[in-house]
């Protein structure tokens, strides 16, 4: 029996984390909902052994059911017949198994018949879905969707769709037109109110949408008739069963070919509006893709993972030159590397994924009861670590799955090129996560806001204040010099006071902020099990260094030498 | 009247991952070695059930196994699924028993159950590959039994048709009710646990398990019964101390022996058609293939 849950005891180690217990007894109202609810966990203790349990199954139907469909859902895809999105035989038979097992819905609370489980297991659950089948794992993911409705829409429209999400109901976000693709602002799909039937009517395109055909689509269109811009656009919700959009086509895409990418038309589509006009891309979207970009980092590290064992284990069985190439240094060393950034990437993902529960959970219990003066301000602190991190983990773990993935192929030599082995599919698949969801070049402009001014400094002081044995005191040492030689260079780039300058240089200021905020994350985790010693030395030392080289370009690259790149 | 499924299942050594100390140096079993798990057979059993119940919500599916204490963890693996309880028979005087005196001691615990309209278990066990315990147990009962069964196509208050797997082919039969079925492996394999249920039920504990317990819940088994998992000794049962364990059990082990396949000769076979043609008749004549 494959479990990819129990076969992988970093997860476990995540999941157990101490930030955990704040987290579950917020998410569970202090363990109020056992009278009422008979699986509902009696106290922490309880709940975690609910979560393990929980991943249990999912390891299990991802291990069982998922990888061994992954090559032929790769190799059928979904198909378009009468206006109607197909899967692939594999993807009915997974999603079937996760319906099944009734895990859909599985961070709605449980009056929505939700499993009210946090982030962190839901990204879990991403993470191991991805490992199986990295396509699949978007048509799982999307029940982000549900999140979204349940945090923003009236009560009516949460009673009508959100327990849909249990039976199986499936999600899409339609946000890409062909104009409109990193910059939303440009939506075109009209909205318009029609009086006669009290309801919004969409018209119009939208493109590369990912489940396309879903049971419930939250759709971003403008509402407000003469805008151009962000403040003219509300979001709503369409029923499949309106039957009001046409699927034009399906896209053939070079990876994650099970999730069906298509292209709408909508015509006089009926919709509801969620929440209020104008807040569509503002504030719906922008949670939204917060969320999106949380699952692209648990597909990224599912990826990583598969690529990683793919590699591990061909490396240990092929032999040249009368041993086995894991043997050489050359080989050797790539493992390693790539076990250090999956667990770089790892940590960077729950340790999100907490400040995203924290967050959430504060903001719901405030709808609640009215949160402690200390609460409010804690809300506020995770929220600003949620949306400082998630960006730096968007980008540094899908462009880590890829040179992960890209490192796994070498290793097989020749015969990884072949279609032989699932790592060329693993290869393709793991090529889309810098793109959507915000291409890594978008990331970067999230991310130097947040990393290039004093509050970051501030945040990674802080963590240079915490204690850790003495035998991992040198770690330490290194990335409080880190902090300081980032301070001083982004001071320095700063004082150009050209903003051309600072856009040039910003990828890589924020990975040199990246090595230092992971390598913290890898000293905690190292100072909590001697499991991550090696991966927190191997990386601070390697981060060390690449941001010496970091500064001594930019040391050597003044604002003028930046027209030597235009073209 | 609900429609009363009781299924028969055992926890068995997982034969199927055998390491080099599976077996002890008395030719005899090490269980200590081998993970206990549900008989894979058994629960493709339990499957029939529960889609039976997912046709007719008001069928009951009780999951009945005799072993030891731990043998409770299989009652939950079937509570999990989608069963609505369980019951462990479990007794000292049980030990040793061959099928003879299974099927005694659970066609008794069948008995109690009554009235029910079908037992179904799997066609064998990993452990002992018999296939006896099923139909033994019908005998005892004095009811209808249909072995290998792949597919249960239709089943109503007082009927039941279906699909047979046999060695060269398939064959449907019908029969009245109660009947006892065996599954083959050749059925829908079970389905997952089901997150809610898991939940739900992850404290269920017989009473035995309880006083193991480090942490007290007593107050949550006062408040759901349902969590209680009903043990039954012999005595419960009102068996016949004879007819029990080792003496109602007339198996008796010669001799076991150790059997290390080797290859002995080899033959050659040419690269013509006609060659290859006589290899496959060979192989398709000896069950190899085919």
């Amino acid at each position: 029996m494959e479990n990819f849950y129990t076969d992988n005891p970093n997860l476990r180690f995540h999941l157990t984390h101490p930030l955990m217990e704040k987290i579950v007894k917020l998410k569970e109202s202090d363990y109020t909902e056992k009278e009422k609810y008979d699986f509902a966990p009696l106290d922490f203790e309880d709940a975690l052994d609910n979560y393990d349990k929980v991943m249990e199954i999912i390891g299990e139907i991802s291990g069982e059911i998922i990888a061994p469909n992954a090559e032929s859902v790769d190799k059928e895809g979904p198909q378009l017949v009468d206006n109607e999105v197909i899967y692939a035989r594999g993807t009915r038979q997974n999603y079937d198994a996760l319906v099944k097992a009734g895990l859909v819905g599985f961070t709605l609370p449980r009056q929505y018949d939700g499993l009210n489980l946090p982030i962190v297991p839901y990204v879990m659950s991403g993470e191991l879905v991805s490992r199986a089948d990295a396509g699949f794992s978007n048509i799982w993911g999307l029940q982000d969707c549900a999140e979204t409705i349940h945090e923003f829409a009236s009560d009516e429209i949460k009673n009508e769709f959100l327990p849909r999400f249990h039976k199986g109901a499936t999600a899409a976000m339609d946000l890409t037109e062909p104009d409109a693709g990193s910059d939303l602002q440009a939506v075109q799909l009209k909205a318009t109110y029609d009086n006669r039937k009290h309801c919004w009517r969409l018209d119009g395109v939208k493109r590369f949408i990912t489940n396309g055909d879903a049971d419930i689509s939250l759709v971003l269109a403008r509402s407000e008739e003469g805008t151009t811009d962000a403040r003219g656009l509300s979001l709503f919700v369409y029923d499949r069963n309106d039957k009001a959009v046409k699927v034009r086509r399906i896209e053939n895409k070079l990876g994650i070919k099970g999730s069906p990418t298509c292209e709408l038309v909508f015509t006089n589509a009926p919709a509801k509006l969620v929440g209020d006009t104008k807040m569509g891309l503002i504030k719906y979207v922008m949670s939204l893709m917060n969320s999106a970009r949380l699952g692209v980092g648990s597909q990224s590290v599912g990826i990583a993972e598969a690529a990683y064992r793919e590699a591990y284990k061909y490396a240990m069985e092929r032999e040249q030159f009368g041993k086995a190439i894991i043997k050489y240094p050359a080989v050797y060393e790539m493992l390693t590397n790539m076990r250090v950034k999956i667990d770089a990437m790892r940590s960077l993902l729950y340790e999100t994924a907490r400040y995203v529960d924290l967050y959430k959970a504060y903001n719901f219990a405030s709808k609640e009861r009215k949160l402690e003066a200390e609460e409010r301000q804690e809300a506020k602190v995770y929220q600003k670590l949620a949306d400082l991190y998630t960006p730096l983990l968007k980008l540094y773990s899908s462009e880590g799955c890829n040179q992960i993935a890209y490192d796994a192929i070498q290793i097989f030599g020749g015969t990884g090129y072949m279609k032989d082995f699932p790592i060329e599919r693993i290869y393709r698949d793991a090529r889309i996560t810098t793109i959507y969801e915000g291409t890594s070049q978008l990331q970067v402009v999230a991310a130097i806001r947040g990393v290039g001014n004093g509050a970051f400094l501030a945040v990674m002081n802080e963590r240079a204040n915490l204690p850790v044995k003495p035998e991992l005191e040198y770690l330490r040492t290194i990335l409080i010099k880190m902090t300081e030689q980032f301070a001083k260079i982004v001071e320095k780039v700063n004082e150009a006071a050209d903003t051309e300058y600072y856009d040039f240089h910003s990828r890589r200021l924020v990975e040199m902020a990246g090595n230092v905020v992971i390598g913290y994350l890898l000293l905690y985790d190292a100072n909590r099990s001697d499991v991550y010693v090696k991966s927190a030395d191997i990386f601070i030392r390697k981060g060390r260094a690449e941001n010496v080289a970091a500064v001594s370009f930019i040391n050597n690259c003044h604002p003028k030498d930046v027209n030597d790149f235009k073209i | 009247m609900r429609f009363r499924i009781i299924v028969l299942a055992k926890q068995v050594p997982d034969t199927r991952n055998v390491g080099k100390d599976a077996m002890k140096a008395d030719g005899t079993v090490n269980r200590a070695a081998l993970p206990a798990i549900f008989n894979p057979e058994d629960l493709h059993a339990l499957e029939q059930a529960l889609s039976i119940k997912d046709k007719n919500p008001e069928a009951e599916v009780i999951l009945l196994t005799m072993g030891p204490a731990r043998a409770a963890e299989i009652i939950r693996e079937a509570l999990y699924r989608g069963a609505d309880r369980g019951y462990l028979i479990s007794d000292r005087k049980f030990a040793g028993s061959d099928t003879l005196a299974t099927s005694y001691a659970l066609s008794l615990a069948v008995k109690k159950l009554a009235p029910y309209h079908l037992v179904i278990s799997g066609r064998q066990a990993i452990d002992g590959d018999t296939a006896q315990v099923g139909p033994q147990t019908a005998e005892k009962l004095g009811i209808p039994q249909i072995t290998y069964c792949e597919e249960i196509i239709s089943v109503d208050a007082k009927k039941i048709i279906v699909k047979r797997r046999l060695e060269r082919g398939v064959e449907v039969v019908n029969s009245t009710l109660p009947a006892a079925i065996t599954v083959h492996s050749s059925a829908p394999v079970c389905r997952q646990r089901i997150a809610k249920l898991l939940m739900k039920y992850k404290h269920a504990r017989t009473v035995t398990e309880l006083q193991n317990e480090t942490k007290d819940y007593t107050e949550l088994y006062n408040n759901r019964p349902y969590l209680l998992i009903d043990e039954w000794t012999a005595a419960d049962l009102d068996a016949q101390d004879g007819m029990l364990g080792l003496s109602g059990s007339p198996t008796k082990v010669k001799k076991i022996e150790n059997v290390v396949f080797q290859h002995k000769n080899s033959k050659m076979i040419g690269n013509t058609d006609k060659e290859i043609e006589g290899l496959m008749k060979e192989l398709m004549n000896s069950h190899i293939i085919g």
